[in-house]
């Protein structure tokens, strides 16, 4: 190896190597934002309500048992595609009324079953983090996760 | 110690390792309560277990690697660290904010609080005052060390630990943004997690071992540092597009799909250079380092990081085969020995490398040590195939077959049960580990006459 390449040959492929890929991920990065937010997902449906789910979502860490687009815990159901396998996810209100079902009949407390916690929301909250998950149904995820049991 | 300054690193250790030890206890509680599920389930949900489980070990790792700087930056640049003082205050930042995490976390404090409470995304969960601490404390930290590196020697391996420890600093920023828009969030979150386990941290972790391999094999400087650049280049070239294994499944451009499996399949290599590269200085070395532990780490270091980022790596990453393996238990086998073997396994190797130096005693109690890597090595490798095993039938009954996702996990729990098993033997090696470098005074073996001749 000491006759193909000196330290300073490999030092500059270092630095050269680097400073390339990352020129053309920052590109890739800029591309994909903008894909994000003009295609893939719902622009006109991101209201206040999603917003203010996604921190419900996220003062509760949710995200510490439940996965959302496959990434999270894996100690509980993904969520990224709850409403669709709830079957409610073109009907908000049905979709509130089994969110507050779910969410007001925890912990089940049964032996030997995994346990979620009683969050005590309001109907506001459980309202907006509903409407978040509806969002989040519809984004565009190259078709991901392969069936509705997510 | 041939810096006095380098004493700084021995109190990082310890506060590492009292967070390691907090780490594998949480890991224990939360694969506790995989096999019996209504343990503590209203005091302490598992939500917060993860919590503790996953961020005590981000932070003690990051402890670890700045104690391994002030550790080895001295002898690197042949002066002593430009202020004590605020390595100091550094620490005791840092420590100030990990108490405040822990508080926060089990008690539940201040929630929805913007300034105070949890924020719960995976992994950047802590409150934005310990954020805001973190940033403050990585700034004295790079300019201490930084000045300490400009004013003296500079070597390769001083050079890339600070491009590291840079750009860890810098892409924590990214923590700050968190838009409304899911997609947009994850886009920017990965430039934290990814960049920085398949990024920046390997050139932390191909530094130290680098420094490592000189002190141990006595290889010749410019030897380890040509292959140090040659691991690193490698390391950014793949790793930074292969950050588009991350962006198959969640809203972003469809070209991520070819673009992360062939740059993620190729970020077996940097791996694979780091254990080519540990045993071809092992061999070449004439130096018979008395410290067998240390070298045992490395070594083992540099082999579990292959198979557990490399290997169970590219096992899931291509986008046909992640399609069905995305956040099932297969995710969970690759991060345990991944991060076992890559960063673990490093501070503990800089650690045993370091402690004997820092209390100034012989390399002392090498054989619970090594016990204690067998321990670990083997616990984590047996949880890998555990998960692994019920990773594969998930995936089958649940992304194939379609069947809901607790009536998957019922009939996998025998592999939980055996996990937990797995993990009972990390905590005690990690526990024996700790009693090994701390404690003991005298040497269970007297070394061989080979041993005995001195060496740095």
């Amino acid at each position: 190896m000491r006759e193909v390449m000196t330290k300073s040959m490999a030092r500059n492929v270092f630095y050269g190597g680097s400073l390339f890929f990352i020129v053309i991920f920052v590109g890739l990065s800029i591309h994909s934002h903008s894909y994000i937010v003009n295609v893939s997902t719902d622009k006109a449906g991101l209201t206040e309500s999603v917003a203010r789910g996604k921190r419900v979502w996220e003062h509760k860490a949710c995200i510490n048992c439940h996965t959302i687009l496959g990434e999270g815990a894996y100690f509980a159901p993904e969520v990224g595609n709850v409403m669709a396998r709830w079957g409610v996810a073109d009907d908000p209100e049905a979709a509130f009324e089994v969110m507050k079902v779910w969410m007001e009949s925890q912990p089940t407390g049964i032996e030997g079953r995994r346990q979620m916690p009683q969050f005590n929301l309001t109907d506001q909250e459980i309202r907006d983090l509903t409407e978040f998950l509806l969002w989040t149904n519809k984004i565009r995820t190259q078709d991901w996760p392969p069936n509705d049991a997510g | 110690m041939k810096y006095e300054t380098q004493k700084i690193a021995q109190i990082y250790f310890i506060v590492a390792m009292a967070l390691f030890a907090i780490q594998v206890l949480g890991g224990l509680l939360a694969g506790w309560i995989y096999v019996a599920p209504n343990t503590l389930s209203e005091l302490l949900p598992f939500n917060i277990v993860r919590m503790l489980h996953t961020n005590s070990l981000v932070v003690w790792l990051i402890l670890g690697f700045m104690g391994a700087a002030y550790f080895l930056i001295p002898e690197e640049s042949e002066r002593e660290i430009h202020s004590p003082m605020l390595a100091y205050l550094q620490l005791a930042i840092l420590v100030l904010g990990t108490l405040g995490v822990v508080v926060t976390y089990v008690f539940n404090l201040f929630e929805g609080n913007i300034l105070l409470g949890k924020e719960g995304r995976e992994f950047l969960e802590q409150p934005l005052w310990v954020k805001i601490g973190i940033v403050v404390a990585a700034l004295i930290f790079l300019y201490n060390i930084t000045m300490t590196v400009l004013q003296g020697r500079k070597t390769a391996i001083t050079n890339v630990l600070l491009i590291g420890l840079w750009g860890l600093a810098l892409l924590f920023l990214f923590a700050f943004y968190n838009p409304s828009n899911l997609s947009l969030d994850k886009q920017y979150w990965w430039y934290v997690v990814h960049l920085w386990v398949e990024g920046v941290w390997e050139l932390i972790m191909a530094s130290i071992l680098a420094f490592l391999m000189l002190k141990l094999t006595g290889v010749d400087r410019e030897i380890v540092e040509k292959w140090l650049y040659i691991i690193v280049a490698t390391s950014l070239i793949t790793g930074i597009l292969g950050t588009g294994h991350h962006y198959y499944w969640i809203g972003t451009p469809a070209y991520w799909q070819w673009i992360g499996s062939i740059f993620s399949s190729l970020e077996v290599i940097p791996f694979f250079g780091m254990m080519a590269f540990a045993f071809v200085m092992v061999w070449k070395g004439r130096r018979d380092h008395p410290n067998k532990a240390a070298l045992l780490w490395s070594l083992g270091c540099a082999t579990l990081a292959f198979f557990g980022a490399g290997v169970w790596g590219f096992m899931h990453t291509l986008h046909g085969i992640n399609y069905f393996t995305h956040g099932t238990q297969i995710t969970a086998a690759h991060g345990h020995l991944a991060f076992f073997g890559a960063y673990v396994s490093l501070n503990l190797a800089i650690f045993t490398y370091a402690f004997p130096i820092l209390k100034n005693r012989d390399p002392y109690n090498q054989v619970l040590n090594m016990a204690s890597f067998w321990l670990m090595a083997g616990g984590m490798t047996f949880m890998t195939f555990v998960l692994t095993f019920a990773g594969i039938i998930q995936t089958h009954l649940q992304r194939v077959l379609g069947e809901n996702f607790m009536d998957v996990q019922d009939q996998v729990h025998i592999f939980y049960v055996m996990r937990f098993g797995a993990g009972v033997a990390v905590v005690i090696g990690a526990v024996l580990f700790i009693y090994a470098v701390l404690v003991p005074r005298k040497e269970i073996i007297e070394p061989g006459r080979s041993q005995q001749v001195a060496a740095e």
